[in-house]
């Protein structure tokens, strides 16, 4: 006979739940301890170079340092003019690559869908510009700016044996380091382009605006703190590029400042690699090449870190409105 | 009276406007194709014009030459010569030497910190990481270049005891630091981007958070940390200031890290300012320009490959 069951339990099983081994444990803290140290072990040597411009170059800065020109060979004296020299680079470069960076930035966010074909072309062309070595740059500038166009310009105004604009220039350098920067103006336009509400865009037109006033009334102010952030990190990147404007308009030792679009200048970050490589006396010049490292650091950093700031104010105001 | 009234003139308007900004899209792509155009140009002599194949050949930059009689062939990179020779093995091997020294120092690094972050580092912590690797990144390269120059050579020429202030190793060091940035960033944002329903459903199986990270999201995100690797070899290859001053600039060839070396890159800073316009030398320097630039260019491309990839397979359409 079959034994009458009262109610249906389940067979026992075996679900013995295992104690996690020492080695299980102790792994999950050495992975962990060990990726911190790489972390460490980063921020150490940050601050160690930092420390060290800082430690060495702190003594050498006075206003007389930032004002004044190079003496006795770069063993005294000031940076006044490469200080000046990079501020008027970056300043034409500004004007070069904001208006074109933030035009592309417009066209692949507001005209295009993502998948075209021709937004694709472009983006893989400008994730290549981005990994363009700094030194093919340079030798683009020497072999198109001063080698095409401004020999072009002469051949054709001035028929005078000497160059004017088919050489070494301010002008070439900036417009060469602008191809250089466009990369970060478009990205980090695009970024704020995207945090705009699309309500805000469909109001403008609900209200009889075109595509183009639309882009210049309401998405342009809108997307100005990430114009003003992409405008920063391009003018960092910018100050301390030396090899594309080694053959396009930096010069070693100029005793007047640029004056005009075709003059050549002197520059924070050649003056330190002349100074730090050609110097007859490297201890001579130290307490000089520090505080020059040390200006362009922080002239470098604090633009950095304004765009820290603003970039992510704008990712918290984002979130929010989210 | 309505002021959005529609003019006839505001249609120009809209039809200009939308052609510039057209136009200005165009400028990456155009500038690109202008580099290799122009970089390309100054380098055709050496295929066609016979006075400067005489001097460099693909062939004579290829391949050992007995350049005088009484010795034997050899590979050497020496422009200024009586006899100017062009051989491009020396500086590939000193461009590859440095390039291995900085991704032996910086992948591991770099990829230990992004894994780090994304995966142990409390929100906060994280906040702070990030910031800081960017200062890192914002480091210009000349600083870096005067920093190995400086401190670094004295400090590992002391510590190993090393003939040449100057080499592979020191060099190779001072790159990493430009490089770990880069693989940072990628490798970090690939690890963020698996997504949390594939880390819960490993965690509800029993696994620990370090089992998660490592054995699953690590593999989930490998072609984006593969990404960043690739990216930064690419950046060690063309780096030019930190090399310039940190490597010696002597294009010998030998096995050892702590010899001094010259790149593609420091060879084109060191030597285009005194070259005569036109000359052989002039477009030797313009074609490893070109291979410099083809190379990155491949390698942005094998980059860009892997990353949507990493997309196609965290959305789960890749086998």
């Amino acid at each position: 006979m079959i034994e009458p069951r009262i109610a249906d339990t389940p067979p026992p099983v075996d679900y013995e739940v295992q104690p996690t081994s020492f080695l299980t444990r102790s792994s999950g803290t050495v992975s962990k301890g060990l990726t911190l140290l790489a972390v460490i072990i980063i921020i150490a040597m940050l601050a160690v170079i930092i420390g060290n411009v800082i430690y060495h170059g702190a003594s050498t800065i006075s206003w007389d340092f930032l004002t004044s020109p190079p003496e006795n060979g770069m063993e005294a004296g000031g940076i006044f003019p490469a200080v000046f020299g990079t501020v008027a680079l970056v300043i034409l470069m500004v004007i070069a690559v904001v208006p074109i960076g933030v035009l592309t930035a417009i066209y692949l966010q507001e005209y295009t869908r993502p998948d075209s074909k021709i937004t694709r072309l472009i983006r893989i062309a400008i994730a290549n510009l981005a990994g363009v070595p700094s030194i093919v740059f340079g030798l683009f500038g020497l072999g198109f700016f001063i080698g095409f166009v401004g020999s072009g310009i002469d051949s054709v105004f001035f028929d005078s044996g000497r160059p004017v604009w088919g050489q070494p220039a301010i002008i070439w350098a900036a417009m060469t380091l602008s191809l250089l920067t466009l990369p970060v103006v478009i990205i980090a336009t695009e970024e704020a382009l995207r945090t705009i509400p699309a309500e805000l865009k469909d109001a403008s037109y609900a209200l009889g605006a075109t595509k183009l006033q639309t882009i210049v009334r309401v998405i342009i102010p809108q997307a100005l703190p990430g114009i003003l952030t992409g405008g920063i990190l391009a003018v960092s990147r910018g100050a301390g590029e030396v090899a594309p404007i080694m053959f396009t308009g930096a010069a070693y030792y100029l005793p007047y400042l640029p004056s005009k679009l075709n003059d050549q200048f002197m520059e924070l970050g050649y003056h330190i690699y002349v100074m730090a490589t050609q110097s007859p006396d490297v201890e001579a010049t130290k307490p000089i090449l520090y505080g020059t490292v040390l200006v362009l650091l922080v002239l470098t950093f604090l633009l950095n870190i304004i765009a820290i700031v603003i970039r992510s104010k704008m990712r918290r105001a984002r979130s929010h409105a989210g | 009276m309505s002021h959005f009234e529609f003019k006839p003139k505001s249609k120009i308007r809209e039809f200009l406007g939308e052609k510039i900004i057209f136009l200005s899209a165009l400028s990456a792509l155009i500038v690109v194709l202008l580099i290799f155009v122009f970089i390309f140009k100054e380098s055709i002599p050496i295929f066609t014009d016979p006075e400067v194949q005489q001097e460099a050949s693909i062939d004579k930059m290829t391949f050992q030459q007995q350049y005088y009689k009484d010795k034997p062939p050899k590979w050497s990179w020496q422009p200024n010569s009586e006899v100017p020779k062009y051989s491009l093995l020396p500086l590939a091997l000193g461009t590859l030497k440095a390039a291995i020294v900085a991704m032996l120092f910086a992948v591991p690094l770099a990829v230990a910190a992004a894994i780090y972050t994304s995966e142990f580092a409390s929100s906060r912590f994280r906040e702070i990481i990030k910031p800081i690797i960017e200062l890192l990144a914002g480091i210009p390269s000349v600083v870096l270049g005067f920093f190995a120059l400086i401190v670094l050579a004295t400090v590992i020429q002391e510590a190993l005891g090393l003939t040449f202030r100057l080499n592979a190793l020191t060099a190779g060091i001072a790159l990493g630091l430009a490089v770990i940035p880069i693989i940072f960033t990628v490798a970090e944002d690939a690890l963020s981007a698996v997504p949390m329903p594939l880390r819960n459903g490993a965690l509800a199986l029993g696994a620990n958070p370090w089992q998660v990270s490592l054995t699953m999201v690590l593999p989930a995100a490998l072609p984006g940390i593969s990404a960043g690797v690739v990216l930064g070899f690419g950046r060690a290859i063309g780096e030019t200031m930190i090399v310039l001053m940190a490597s010696g600039n002597a294009a010998v060839i030998s096995a050892s890290f702590t010899d001094s070396i010259r790149t593609f890159s420091a060879t084109i800073a060191a030597e285009l300012a005194e070259v005569v316009f036109g000359s052989a030398h002039y477009n030797v320097l313009f074609f490893i320009g070109s291979l410099l630039f083809v190379f990155t260019f491949a390698i942005n491309l094998g980059g860009d490959l892997l990353l949507s990839r990493l997309k196609l397979k965290l959305q789960g359409r890749s086998s």
